[in-house]
């Protein structure tokens, strides 16, 4: 690419390097952001787009290459220096502090010394200028995902950055209230400010980004115009072959199927103070059908999933029922011993031991419902029998791995993700539960694990996938149902369920009103 | 009534070196540090104090060598923890176990050799008011420091934005790291703080309490300090609390001993542990605020990847 001196390129990033050891996270990557631009930044997880903008926010330290910001060469040596530059960012994982007010938190990032309670007043006027309502002395533990993304943002707006770079900032919203982020994007946009946007969303780039720069494996592989591209190009560009679309065959005969899955009026006192209570509960979940459950993070999903499993028991155990018998009282082991599985959210330290072998995982998970191939007599384990099982996981999930009995902990992500879900699937469970199955992974291993579920279901078991990928759901799911603030709305079959349907409930509205508003804080 | 006043200034004296190292461990767990080693930069404390006092012949030498002492002795601490991210809560420790051993052989030729006092205020007219007078007017200098101290740590840490940076360090210090606070640098001055306070408390120690050196003469107060920062979940007035609680208790027992109670001295001597526990544990009831002013990353190791 040209050097461009000329000074319409506020930021201009030229051979920029990171070496992590062995990998190279970021590969002599070139970047241009023209003035009122919106910039997508694309790839898959794993691309090198978190440690590309963490050298721009100063987080990290480039091994080489060079940056230019309004044509002058500058090295951006701390989060402080790429303030004072111009440059905010809106963090994926959000930076804020929980115990301490909106008001506070933003004070922290402001080095003018001003008391608290004029930082305060400034917010409350600049997000309600914005439509982005917040109240700066509510403490940030109490605050909902969207809520505190508003934070983030009016926070980096209080320091008026010339360029922002924002991190995946829709992961976390409700349709609607992403629709009310692009507005302000737009607003910011006419204003004159640039905006890096990161993002895998490929319909919310086409919507608002101007240009499109695209990663894979730490190198850019181009550069479009995402208006004049399709989400399928942009995602061949993304992942340099063609994803294969899943598959869902619609079922028969599914009124009259047998409920293997049933929670009956679940209820559960939040755990800790900033966690969710779960709120009387009803689902059934049929054999042969997949059921969807969308919200929004940090509305229940995560207390939901332990008491469906067993993390956490149940005072009555007819709340929960596998197979027609009462499992709210039964342990992990006693309802797997029951015909079900499950695969938590966090693979690592939750669905898996990170020090362990893949072989050792999975004795770990199926000891007791596997008892008799896996373990002999006098409780020795069979060790040919549990590397024959996992080599046969491996091998139908497709997991790439560099050694034949890797630690879990040496796989990547999405591979490891794959042997998770192929451990569980492979006993051919009658109900399987997932929390976010496809969190991370590449589009392809993504689609793989989707047509798995899809595939067990029609083999006659209930499938239920908790997750905040709306488009997952649809393309999983025969009905979704939306958790919000620890209560479960009603399955809403696959036909009649819209993303607008589905986003309004998603933020706690009641279905069938057209209007929504943000709630104000 | 002058055996009230008596006891009540007994109890101040009792409860001061408790206050002034949980006060100091108060800040350092608020910035997110663990340090364990308040037993052994209090006697390190003592032991400086009592050295520089006995040999200047200057309480008030002795005074500023024991926070000196603390403080030096925690840079230690910090550049272990801070600096080559050691495991905190193994490095605290052995921190009080060298300052146990250490101080034991700097102080082998102050044995039983007469120490000097820190001489007790006294205003002319003021100091003589009776009750009262004793009371507010005619204790030693380290008592009304350490009730400035935790007056000064409040105000700082609820009303300052220093104060609300540090405290936003102990809650995430990947935020603030990711904000550009300088985690390290703030870490490292609170440490120093706590090191200076648990010091002047090993001071009081040896120039006030008992003006003599004694080899492990802390007792075992720098574990209830700590103790008491978390049962006083991490507030300062609730740490003055349990420092005078503690003091109380532990006075009324040995009183109670002295009369000859009918109780196992051994119960009774457990009954301030008890007592403050019990106490604190009733005051922190509020799970919610607890878990507001706990500090999240307390005790974690924090390695800026650049």
């Amino acid at each position: 690419m040209s050097a461009n001196h000329d000074g319409a390129n506020l930021l201009e990033v030229r051979g920029l390097t990171k070496i992590f050891g062995t990998l190279t996270a970021c590969d002599h990557i070139d970047l241009n952001i023209a003035k009122g631009e919106i910039h997508a930044l694309l790839g898959e997880n794993g691309a090198g787009k978190s440690t590309l903008v963490k050298m721009l926010f100063g987080s990290l330290e480039p091994n080489s290459g060079e940056i230019f910001w309004n044509g002058q060469a500058v090295r951006i040596t701390s989060p402080g220096a790429a303030k004072k530059l111009g440059i905010g960012m809106v963090f994926q994982h959000f930076s804020l502090f929980e115990a301490l007010t909106a008001a506070e938190n933003i004070a922290l990032s402001l080095d003018d010394g001003s008391p608290i309670s004029s930082i305060a007043a400034k917010a409350r006027a600049l997000s309600y200028s914005y439509g982005l309502p917040l109240d700066p002395d509510s403490l940030v533990g109490d605050l909902s995902v969207g809520e505190r993304q508003r934070i983030e943002i009016i926070r980096c707006l209080l320091q008026t950055p010339q360029l922002i770079i924002m991190d995946e900032p829709t992961s976390v919203l409700t349709p609607q209230e992403a629709d009310k982020l692009f507005e302000t994007l737009e607003r910011l946009r006419a204003e004159g400010k640039s905006i890096l946007y990161i993002s895998h969303r490929l319909e919310e780039v086409k919507r608002i980004c101007d240009r499109a720069t695209v990663l894979r494996h730490g190198k850019v592989v181009g550069h479009c115009n995402p208006r004049e591209e399709t989400a399928a190009s942009l995602a061949r560009m993304m992942v340099g072959n063609e994803v294969q679309a899943v598959v869902r065959a619609p079922v028969e005969g599914i009124e009259t199927a047998q409920p293997l899955l049933e929670i009956r009026g679940l209820s559960r006192k939040p755990a800790t103070p900033f966690s969710i209570p779960l709120r009387n509960i009803t689902l059934n979940v049929r054999a042969g059908e997949v059921i969807g459950i969308a919200g929004v993070a940090g509305n229940g999903q995560g207390e939901f999933f332990e008491s469906v499993s067993g993390e956490v028991l149940q005072q009555d155990a007819a709340s929960v029922r596998i197979r027609g018998k009462d499992a709210g009282g039964l342990t992990i082991t006693g309802r797997r011993l029951l015909g079900a599985a499950f695969v938590p959210e966090e693979r690592l330290g939750h669905g898996a031991a990170p020090r362990m072998k893949l072989s050792e995982n999975l004795l770990l998970s199926r000891h007791a419902t596997d008892g008799k191939v896996f373990v002999g007599t006098g409780g020795m384990v069979k060790s040919g029998a549990v590397y024959a099982a996992s080599q046969r996981i491996i091998e139908a999930m497709d997991v790439r791995k560099s050694a034949p009995d890797p630690e879990a902990a040496a796989l990547s992500g999405g591979n490891l993700q794959k042997f998770i879900v192929g451990r569980e699937l492979d006993r051919r469970p009658s109900v399987m539960v997932v929390n976010q199955p496809t969190w991370g992974v590449d589009a392809g291993a993504a689609a793989n694990i989707r047509q798995a579920l899809i595939e067990l279901s029609r083999s006659g078991s209930a499938v239920l996938v908790i997750s905040q990928d709306l488009d997952e759901l649809f393309e999983m799911s025969d009905a979704i149902a939306v958790m919000h603030n620890g209560e479960l709305s009603k399955p809403m079959p696959i036909a009649e369920a819209t993303f607008e349907k589905v986003g309004l409930l998603m933020g706690g509205a009641e279905p069938g009103h057209a209007e929504h508003t943000l709630e104000t804080a | 009534m002058d055996i009230t006043v008596n006891i009540l200034l007994t109890i101040a004296t009792a409860a001061t070196p408790l206050l002034i190292a949980a006060i100091g461990e108060l800040v350092v767990e608020r910035s997110g540090v663990l340090n364990l080693g308040v037993e052994g930069m209090m006697i390190m404390g003592a032991v400086g104090g009592f050295g520089a006092g006995y040999l200047t012949g200057s309480p008030w030498i002795g005074l500023l060598a024991a926070i000196a002492m603390g403080a030096v002795f925690s840079l230690l601490f910090a550049v272990m923890t801070l600096s080559l991210a050691t495991n905190q809560v193994a490095t605290g420790l052995s921190l009080t176990l060298l300052g146990l051993g250490l101080s034991g052989m700097i102080g082998t030729s102050f044995v039983g050799q007469p120490g000097v006092r820190l001489p007790n205020l006294d205003i002319p007219g003021l100091s003589s008011i009776p009750v009262v007078g004793k009371l507010l007017f005619g204790q030693d200098p380290i008592f009304y420091i350490s009730i400035a101290l935790t007056a000064a740590v409040m105000w700082f840490l609820f009303k300052t934005r220093t104060g609300l940076t540090l405290r936003s360090i102990g809650d995430s210090h990947a935020s603030a790291h990711a904000l550009g606070i300088k985690v390290i640098r703030y870490r490292y001055l609170s440490v120093i703080f706590g090191g200076a306070c648990a010091g002047l408390a090993g001071g009081h120690l040896s120039l006030v309490y008992t003006p003599q050196w004694v080899e492990n003469m802390s007792a075992g107060r720098g574990w209830i300090a700590l103790a008491l920062v978390v049962f006083a979940s991490w507030r300062p007035w609730r740490v003055l609390a349990g420092a005078y609680i503690f003091g109380a208790v532990w006075i009324g027992q040995l009183h109670a001993q002295a009369f000859g109670i009918p109780v196992p001295s051994q119960m009774l001597s457990s009954l301030p542990y008890l007592a403050t526990v019990v106490v604190l544990v009733l005051i922190s009831r509020n799970k919610r605020l607890t878990m507001m002013n706990t500090p999240a990353s307390l005790g974690q190791p924090f390695v800026p990847d650049r």
